[in-house]
């Protein structure tokens, strides 16, 4: 089945990176060769709580090959550097300073001639530890007496537009506190006929994006510094070090190589504050490529902890939701407390309650830190939404769907925060998911009487980051060919053919004439970043406008050449028609330049903010993504052992771009989400990672995947999208997990509410039934 | 230190001095510059880094380069001849059988070695072969659609 009747005119299926990856040529920073590279070792924390006392790194620097040793005196003594980073709150340093606040944390690194010499210099540093009591639960965590992880949090001068109103709390782990109200809970709650409490749990789990994050720096003779990174988000890292070395932003060009995936593991500073630092006291390049163990400590998944109580009319409408979300963050906020506002946002789901009083922390404790992960925050509060959806629809003896379908959003509803809903095809994606899994007909159950089947459901809303910036800029060339600056990055979205397909679209030439450049900071136009799945949205919409300003040039040019009014000119197909006229983008060139040479400039720019540019509402996000998924499971009664069978996701994706990009990411997501609804999840015991590698931790392999997974695209046109278009990396993941659940209990009556999904969970459940 | 040893890569006899402790994906990549293959887990389970010796699927993050001494060893570089990819290769392009591309080589080499063993596996034996490859992208339905394609001409 075609995931879309109408797909662009310069879309034949193709994607601009295919050659290069299916034959080994697609360079990606571990592929990349620097003359004089010394290679970076980081000595990390063994403890997950501690003072350190000393630093004696003098063994170190006798290691032969050894170029320069960092520790945390170059941080605080060091080269005039601002010692504190971080995206929201300036809790981070480049090596640890006073405390190691997690197993992994940072405490030196080493240059060295080679990777051996590295590695071998940085286990000869020796560190004393005061041990402190770990805090590793978000439970344990907020308790008054709790340890404190931080003992004061800064702030940074110019922080996200969008986390303005959020300021760290003191004498306290809780990192971030947002509320959301509307209306009067306890009123809520009095009007209706039952009442639903419930509380829910999902592990810390990690992207395992299979290329390690990585980052060469090379100090320049003249003071600027060149990055090549695996890095989501550029122009984030790039206004992080200027902050950090007090350089200007023009004195920092980093360059972005194809990404082995992202997931949002790969946004905000990573390794990149270490390699620079250590190039600056080797005055050499430096590369440090992360071990898949280190990875586990660079980045995770939020772990939450939620309590959710929900009332419901006697005709079963959602009336009243109050949520207490526990955003496990880690040792730093990274970007946790925007994560925990994506999370309260919808953690009423997408239904129209009248009553809502939703608290989502983001706490510290002694894990590594959390991040963005594919879903941010969403998958943590869907998974408690939606199953109790589930669980409310059986107390109440009505159908799943059905029960959906009378409280979720319709176009123009009001949403939680008292806004107008638009563009949310959230009841379109139900029904196809449902006429997908046959709902409603008998579930067809296995000749095996040991085994047994159920299906469940699952929907959602996401916001996308609002404000946001995205600018972009093409050159057009004098054969009328044209190259795409834009700085989202490819990291296996197919980012890159999307952005062409739309120039190519636009202009009305074919694909084949479109370059996209790649990310460099010192060419390419800013943009926030390649995550939220905003960049379809965003950066396409720039380059639609690039391609119109472009238009718009040659238009002009034929108008004034050929004195005829610009009105009664237009480009079609690659030509600028007027009167009988035809004439191809060729030859308005030479004509405008007189000569073979010359160079237009097309320029576009997206700038979201928290009012409808057009109406004066309030937005609180440029687009909101929907979608549902449907699972159906089969369970063996005697072990507990579950397997997917089918499972179907539809998605609002606006307008599909390139199908098999749209079916990709819709596919892709669902099978991340399968991984997390069943076996990932990261283990401590006391203080340490158990699992940090890919035999303990399990990701889904070909042998796990169901028998089908049916992609469908809904497309409810947005406005201020290209060609209507709306982000669609992140929807498919959401439902996945709350529907395999909801499919669980559908068919043995088993309600497991702490992810993953186990066969030890389901065949204790039966246990205790029978 | 460094022993000296022989490999026929890509068909073409090359010699290297490297050290005993290197594995062979370090040589291959570093010293000949073939970087089609990537470090993944780097302990022999996520499939990446897999490159096929005497036409059989290793994970060279964990194969020494002197046990590949007088062997025959593919990487992706070599499976293409001239301008003209490998069906495998055809098929991935034509279904859309990766993502972000990392674990392309791989899945390749090792599909590659299925089909030179069993030109005609059935489903279960493709997922069983290839079971030990991660497409984190989760390409697997693409991948299977792929190496259907090719098995049954």
């Amino acid at each position: 089945m075609a995931i879309s009747e109408r797909p662009l005119s310069a879309q034949d299926g193709q994607r601009l990176d295919y050659q290069a990856k299916l034959t080994g040529r697609a360079a990606y920073l571990a592929d990349m060769k620097m003359p004089g590279v010394c290679e970076g070792a980081v000595l990390r924390s063994p403890v997950a709580h501690a003072w350190i006392r000393y630093v004696d790194a003098s063994e170190a620097l006798k290691v032969p090959g050894v170029v320069a040793v960092y520790t945390k005196d170059d941080v605080v003594q060091g080269t005039g550097i601002e010692p504190y980073y971080g995206p929201v709150f300036k809790d981070q340093t480049i090596v640890a300073v006073d405390k190691v606040r997690h197993v992994g944390d940072p405490v030196a690194a080493v240059a060295a001639e080679t990777r051996e010499a590295a590695e071998e210099a940085a286990n000869l540093i020796v560190v004393e530890y005061e041990d402190l009591p770990p805090v590793m639960d978000v439970r344990d965590s907020v308790k008054e007496d709790a340890t404190l992880v931080h003992e004061t949090v800064r702030i940074p001068e110019h922080g996200f537009a969008d986390l303005a109103e959020l300021k760290p709390i003191e004498n306290t782990n809780v990192c971030t506190h947002f509320k959301l109200r509307k209306g009067d809970i306890e009123q809520g709650f009095a009007e209706c006929a039952h009442i639903f409490e419930d509380t829910f749990i999902l592990p810390t789990t990690q992207h395992v994006a299979l290329e390690p994050h990585g980052c060469i720096a090379d100090f320049q003779p003249d003071g600027r510094v060149h990055l090549w990174s695996t890095t989501q988000n550029p122009f984030v890292v790039r206004t992080q070090l200027a902050n950090i070395f007090k350089m200007p932003v023009s004195k920092i060009r980093i360059m972005v190589p194809y990404l082995g995936g992202g997931y949002g593991s790969k946004v905000y500073p990573k390794i990149e504050p270490l390699t620079v630092a250590l190039a600056q006291k080797a005055r050499r390049p430096v590369r440090i490529l992360l071990s898949r163990e280190e990875v586990f400590y660079t980045v995770t998944k939020h772990a939450a902890f939620i309590r959710m109580k929900t009332g419901v009319t006697a005709d079963g409408s959602f009336h009243a939701r109050e949520a207490e979300v526990f955003l496990d963050t880690g040792a730093f906020a990274e970007i946790g407390p925007r994560v925990a506002k994506k999370s309260a946002y919808t953690a009423a789901g997408p239904y129209k309650f009248k009553h809502v009083k939703i608290d989502a922390k983001s706490v510290y404790t002694n894990k590594p830190p959390a991040g963005a992960f594919r879903g941010f925050g969403v998958s943590q509060s869907a998974w408690a939404s939606e199953s109790q959806t589930d669980i409310i629809a059986k107390a109440l003896d009505r159908d799943p769907y059905e029960l959906r379908m009378q409280n979720i959003y319709d176009e123009g509803d009001e949403f939680v925060t008292g806004e107008k809903l638009w563009s949310i095809g959230v009841k379109g994606c139900l029904e196809k998911v449902a006429q997908e899994m046959k709902w409603g007909e008998p579930m067809a159950q296995p000749e095996d009487a040991s085994k047994v089947r159920g299906r469940g459901l699952a929907a959602l809303i996401k916001a996308t980051i609002t404000p946001s910036i995205s600018c972009a800029a093409i050159k057009l060339n004098e054969d009328g060919s044209v190259n795409v600056f834009t700085s989202t990055v490819e990291m296996g979205q197919g980012s890159d053919t999307a952005m062409a397909a739309i120039v190519a679209d636009t202009l009305g030439i074919p694909l084949e004439q479109v370059s996209v450049l790649g990310v460099d900071t010192d060419v390419v136009p800013y943009d926030l970043t390649t995550s939220s799945s905003r960049s379809t949205f965003h950066m396409g919409k720039a380059l639609e406008l690039a391609s119109l300003d472009l238009c718009e040039q040659l238009r002009k040019f034929v108008s004034e050449e050929y004195e005829v009014p610009f009105d009664e000119t237009r480009m079609e197909g690659g030509k600028v028609l007027f009167r009988e006229n035809a004439l191809t983008i060729r030859e308005v060139l030479f004509n405008h330049f007189g000569m073979q040479g010359g160079t237009l400039v097309g320029r576009g720019e997206v700038k979201t903010g928290l009012t409808d540019p057009d109406t004066g509402d309030k937005t609180t996000s440029s687009f909101w993504f929907v979608g549902a998924g449907g699972s159906e499971v089969e369970i063996d009664k005697d072990t507990g052992r579950l397997r997917v069978l089918k499972h179907a996701t539809a998605v609002d994706v606006g307008r599909v771009i390139t199908p098999l990009g749209c079916q990709q990411q819709l596919v892709g997501g669902a099978i991340t989400g399968l991984g997390q609804a069943l076996f990932e999840q990261m283990v401590w015991d006391n203080g340490v990672l158990v699992n940090p590698n890919l035999v303990d931790y399990v990701l889904p392999a070909l042998g796990d995947m169901p028998d089908e997974i049916t992609p469908i695209a809904v497309e409810v046109p947005h406005k201020n999208g290209p060609f209507g278009a709306k982000g669609i990396g992140e929807t498919s993941l959401i439902p996945v997990a709350p529907s395999i659940a909801n499919a669980v209990d559908d068919a043995v009556d088993v309600r497991i509410k702490d992810l993953p999904v186990t066969a030890e969970k389901i065949f204790l459940g039966m246990l205790d039934k029978s | 230190m460094k022993k000296a040893i022989t490999m026929e890569v890509n068909g073409a006899s090359c010699e290297v001095e490297v050290e005993p402790w290197r594995t062979l994906l370090d040589v291959v990549r570093e010293e000949l510059d073939l970087t089609g293959a990537k470090l993944g887990c780097d302990i022999q389970v996520c499939g990446a880094c897999t490159l096929l010796v005497d036409g059989k699927p290793v994970s060279a993050c964990s194969v020494l380069a002197v046990d590949a001494d007088g062997r025959k060893v593919t990487t992706v570089e070599g499976l293409a001849e001239g301008d003209r990819l490998h069906p495998l290769q055809e098929s991935f392009m034509k279904f859309g059988a990766l993502q972000c591309g990392y674990c392309t080589s791989g899945f390749l080499l090792t599909a590659k070695a299925m089909l030179d063993e069993n030109p005609h596996p059935d489903d279960e034996q493709i997922k069983s072969y290839m079971g030990g490859s991660f497409c984190r992208c989760g390409c697997y339905q693409e991948i299977m659609q792929a190496i259907r394609n090719v098995a049954r001409g």
